[in-house]
């Protein structure tokens, strides 16, 4: 194409609004989205599948969640525990509760075993549990397709 | 108040700067595809363990006595086998219908009542199992899509010495 002597030749911009939109709407996808609670979640636990489990309607008053390792350790947060050494833990739970006025016995013990646990391993975690005087247990699974 | 040259630049276009914000509008975009996990529902089974065993006496007629499923484990922590009070069972599937047949389907989804189910489990058993028998004896998905309910009141017997 060929333009006239002394013709100036326009700018090619391009239109930047229909990808400035899209990556905005990219970003509200994704900060909906987005999940900051890592204390709940472990990488190393694989959690068994049950087509009935259904995420709880009301959330517990006063959740403690431990989940545990093939291995039989016991995570909390994201510190490694034994068995035993769970206890001070525990006790440490059961006093935060009472100083926010609850009833330590309305804390639920929400226990996320690997799916290779040793089931006597996941009783002997309730039994420590118990010991601190807890009660109330839920054993969590992953939602599986039906 | 008069601006200076407003009348000879009236016709200007104002540009905006746009690259710094789109700098950091893409910034953002991949921060958030590279923490971004997609992470399966979960749900929980509430299960029953008292503090301390029930008081010594007789019992009312009222309470039913719970009903014993024995889980075995083989080599590995694999299933050996499905005991329910004593009689051998070939899959959860079979548990599941003796599980209706005892206690009855037709409380939908409110639950079977105080029917309970105490899990005998060898120590080496993978806790997966110990789900699905779980999810057999909690529950199945009507034809019609709706979850009917059977035993919700569910608690394990001592755990079984290595």
């Amino acid at each position: 194409m060929r333009y006239g002597r002394g013709r100036q030749i326009p700018d090619a911009e391009g239109d930047m609004t229909p990808m400035i939109d899209m990556t905005f709407q990219l970003i509200a996808f994704f900060m909906i989205l987005i999940n900051f609670s890592e204390g709940d979640q472990n990488q190393l636990i694989r959690l068994p599948a049950s087509e009935l489990a259904k995420p709880p309607e009301t959330a517990p008053a006063y959740p403690v969640t431990l989940q545990m390792t093939s291995k039989g350790t016991v995570f909390y947060g994201v510190e490694e525990y034994t068995l035993d050494g769970i206890i001070p833990i525990l006790q440490v739970e059961k006093q935060l509760v009472e100083r926010r006025g609850g009833d330590y016995r309305d804390t639920t013990i929400i226990i996320r075993a690997d799916r290779y646990a040793k089931t006597g391993r996941v009783q002997e975690l309730i039994r420590t549990c118990q010991s601190v005087g807890f009660e109330k247990f839920t054993l969590r699974a992953k939602q599986e397709s039906t | 108040m008069k601006f200076r040259g407003s009348g000879t630049r009236s016709g200007d276009k104002i540009e905006l700067m746009m690259t710094p914000m789109i700098d950091v509008v893409f910034q953002l975009l991949t921060f958030f595809i590279m923490t971004f996990k997609i992470v399966s529902p979960e749900g929980d089974f509430y299960i029953k363990m008292p503090l301390a065993a029930p008081s010594a006496g007789v019992p009312s007629d009222a309470q039913l006595p719970p009903i014993k499923v024995r889980l075995t484990a083989a080599a590995g922590g694999r299933l050996a086998g499905i005991y329910l009070s004593e009689r051998r069972l070939g899959s959860f599937e079979d548990l599941r219908q003796q599980i209706r047949l005892l206690v009855g389907d037709q409380a939908g989804p409110s639950g079977a009542g105080d029917a309970e189910v105490e899990f005998d489990c060898d120590y080496d058993l993978n806790y997966e199992n110990v789900m699905k028998a779980i999810t057999a004896v909690s529950g199945y998905f009507a034809p019609d899509g709706r979850i009917v309910r059977l035993v919700e009141k569910i608690k394990f017997a001592p755990p079984r010495k290595e």
